[in-house]
């Protein structure tokens, strides 16, 4: 692609205007980044006396720790759950949106307001809903013969941050896939209704393969908040219990950091969060552009 | 192969509008028929009711002897070329080819077969592994041809496919369309809003206006006794000159002719009153020197505005009325413009002022108010 070019006669007035977003990265990426990989090998006692040195160790403890691991674990389920749901669900409600005449645009309206939601304020809104003792959902569910308790019971703990989470992040996905559907040409789908394939069969042959692109775009935007923005929704909600079974990556950096003091490993976790994103920014930078299906 | 045929076919969109009002027509097996009109006029919302991507409002359609007006596009036995071709991006074009038949159940060897076949006939077996994305615009033409006749099925319907194409191309693509139609005697009904396609191809002509046909008939007929005045000035380029004129005591006198202006017609046979319109193609005209003026002709004196030369001949735009005080210049607004075929190597300078005259069985006369063609 041709883009417009503009010489700048003077040396410093580019720099100059580059300056702001220097500055703000600089200051709110690179610095504090730059702290926490120091901090990652620094060994401190919880009153901050006396810091030590320690080369890796924080690392090599780290994946000793099976609480860690399970971490990892944890966040791998959760990130996938998510991605999964919130897709899925989102495809589904946009194809119905898709086929809408009128009252599409009221549609999408609603469809779009849980995204301007806080996280903290889904998850308490999920959790007032889920609530063993006033929700309206557990309720529901013991008449059914269920008895839904997610502080005591890991699956519903876990049931409860997924849903809570993808809920919100629906409203991103839909309006991707609407666009991307809206993209696709009529015409494409009605020359497969005459080449003998039924709705679902074009839905599978036709439409999801020209929906490829925006589908790995978004499984990669939604593993990245999945694992990295649901901070919110996770200490609004279990905050990472019971029995760590919801302690997500970024939950544990911030529990073992602030509440337990251990800023060292802290650290290193947080140095291998942001070596997971930039891993994941790789990939989508790297493939979105070209995993494109035609 | 089938024959299809229409009865009182309509279509009400949601608002009310009412696209399609009420046509009826019988197409005969092998056939090629050409709807065309302009755009708006029904032509395309006609063709998706056959094809059934468009629900009928009423009427019946049938597709050899079988009502399919409640029948699936995929049940119809028909393939379909789009304005835009239509293929599928994300597949080879050999997967284009044969996904049709796929999902017909058509075992793998006999799909192989056909689409092989396909490919020999139109000459894209070199592209078959290819993407639509690599294929020039022509060649995706082809594509598009293809996969319609792979199916083999009983009725192909083109949907203005030659319009993406460059003039040169379009050419080409028309002739080649033609000959396989011819080839593979299927019935076939191909929209489009270009005349001269229409002319080229058609076996039978269906001139559509508002959402009613105006005329059916062999190109021929219809460029020679065009029904309306519709037709009469879509079909044929440029235009048919339309000359609205009263006629007294066997003369035709100008609507817009004023006292001082003079008598620029002089002319044909018909019952005296207002309200006619007399249609002269641009190369029935013939200088009044080369042929005397009989009872019954045309006559009429004309000042050149525009000589506008295409090679083979060049027209003429002229207004009616040899008024000295337009002087050429200026144009009289007032009198109709008339354009007429004159040899290439003629020079006329603008504001001459010629006469001529148009046969008396050149002329078509039109009811002004219905526009309707007077029977002589």
């Amino acid at each position: 692609m041709q883009t417009k070019r503009t010489i700048f006669p003077n040396k410093v007035l580019p720099y100059f205007l580059l300056a702001p977003q220097l500055v703000i990265t600089g200051i709110f990426f690179f610095w504090p980044a730059g702290q926490a990989i120091w901090q990652s090998f620094l060994r401190e006692d919880a009153f901050g006396f006396k810091t030590t040195f320690v080369w890796l160790a924080n690392y090599t403890a780290l994946f000793e720790d099976p609480n860690y691991l399970n971490s990892l674990q944890v966040t791998l389920v959760f990130s996938v759950c998510v991605a999964a749901l919130s897709l899925g669900l989102a495809l589904l409600l946009a194809v119905c949106v898709d086929r809408l005449i009128k009252g599409a645009s009221g549609y999408t309206t609603l469809l779009l307001w849980p995204y301007a939601v806080a996280p903290a304020i889904a998850g308490v809104l999920w959790w007032f809903l889920f609530n063993p003792t006033i929700g309206i959902l557990p309720f529901i569910m013991e008449r059914l013969g269920y008895n839904w308790d997610h502080a005591l019971n890991s699956t519903d703990a876990m049931i409860l941050v997924v849903v809570a989470a993808s809920w919100k992040q629906i409203s991103y996905n839909f309006i991707f896939f609407l666009a991307g559907l809206q993209s696709i040409p009529l015409s494409l789908r009605e020359a497969a209704a005459i080449d003998g394939a039924g709705p679902f069969k074009r839905f599978f042959t036709i439409t999801l393969p020209l929906l490829s692109p925006t589908s790995f775009f978004l499984m990669v935007v939604n593993v990245v908040y999945a694992m990295f923005d649901t901070f919110g929704i996770i200490h609004a909600t279990t905050e990472g219990g019971p029995a760590q079974s919801t302690n997500i990556l970024v939950y544990k950096v911030y529990a073992d950091g602030f509440i337990g003091l251990n800023l060292g490993s802290s650290a290193a976790q947080s140095v291998i969060l942001m070596g997971i994103v930039i891993l994941l920014t790789f990939v989508q930078f790297r493939y979105v552009e070209r995993r494109v299906a035609y | 192969m089938a024959t299809i045929s229409l009865e009182e076919v309509r279509k009400i969109y949601a608002g009310g509008v009412e696209a399609v009002k009420g046509v009826s027509m019988d197409i005969a097996d092998g056939e090629f028929i050409v709807l065309v009109g302009p755009s708006g006029c029904g032509k395309s919302t006609l063709l998706r009711m056959i094809a059934g991507l468009e629900e009928i409002s009423a009427g019946t359609i049938r597709i050899g002897d079988r009502v399919v007006n409640r029948i699936d596009p995929a049940d119809r036995d028909i393939a379909m070329v789009f304005q835009n071709y239509a293929l599928y991006p994300h597949m080879s074009v050999y997967n284009n080819l044969a996904y049709g038949l796929r999902n017909r159940g058509v075992p793998k060897d006999e799909i192989d077969r056909r689409v092989k076949e396909a490919a020999r006939i139109l000459e894209i077996g070199a592209f078959l592994e290819r993407k639509p994305k690599a294929l020039s615009g022509g060649q995706r033409q082809r594509v598009a041809m293809g996969r319609a006749i792979v199916r083999e099925p009983a009725a192909f319907l083109f949907d203005e496919p030659l319009s993406n194409l460059d003039a040169k191309l379009r050419v080409q693509m028309r002739v080649e369309i033609k000959r396989l139609q011819k080839s593979l005697g299927t019935t076939s009904v191909y929209v489009t809003h270009d005349q001269l396609e229409a002319m080229t191809l058609a076996d039978r002509l269906v001139v559509l206006n508002g959402g009613a046909i105006e005329q059916i008939g062999d190109p021929i007929s219809v460029y020679e006794q065009p029904a309306s005045t519709f037709v009469a000035s879509f079909i044929g380029s440029p235009a048919m000159n339309l000359i609205p004129v009263s006629v007294r005591d066997g003369r035709a006198t100008l609507d817009s002719e004023t006292a001082a202006g003079g008598s620029g017609l002089s002319g044909p046979d018909l019952a005296n009153g207002a309200g006619y319109t007399l249609g002269v193609r641009p190369e029935h005209f013939v200088p009044a020197s080369e042929r005397p003026a009989d009872p019954g002709d045309l006559s009429l004196t004309v000042t050149t505005t525009v000589l506008e030369p295409v090679g083979a001949e060049s027209y003429l735009y002229a207004t009616i009325g040899g008024d000295s005080a337009a002087n050429g210049t200026v144009a009289n607004s007032a009198a109709p413009h008339v354009v007429i075929r004159v040899p290439a190597a003629a020079r006329h300078q603008p504001g001459e002022v010629l006469s001529f005259t148009a046969p008396a069985d050149r002329i078509h006369p039109f009811d002004k108010a219905t526009g309707k063609r007077i029977p002589r």
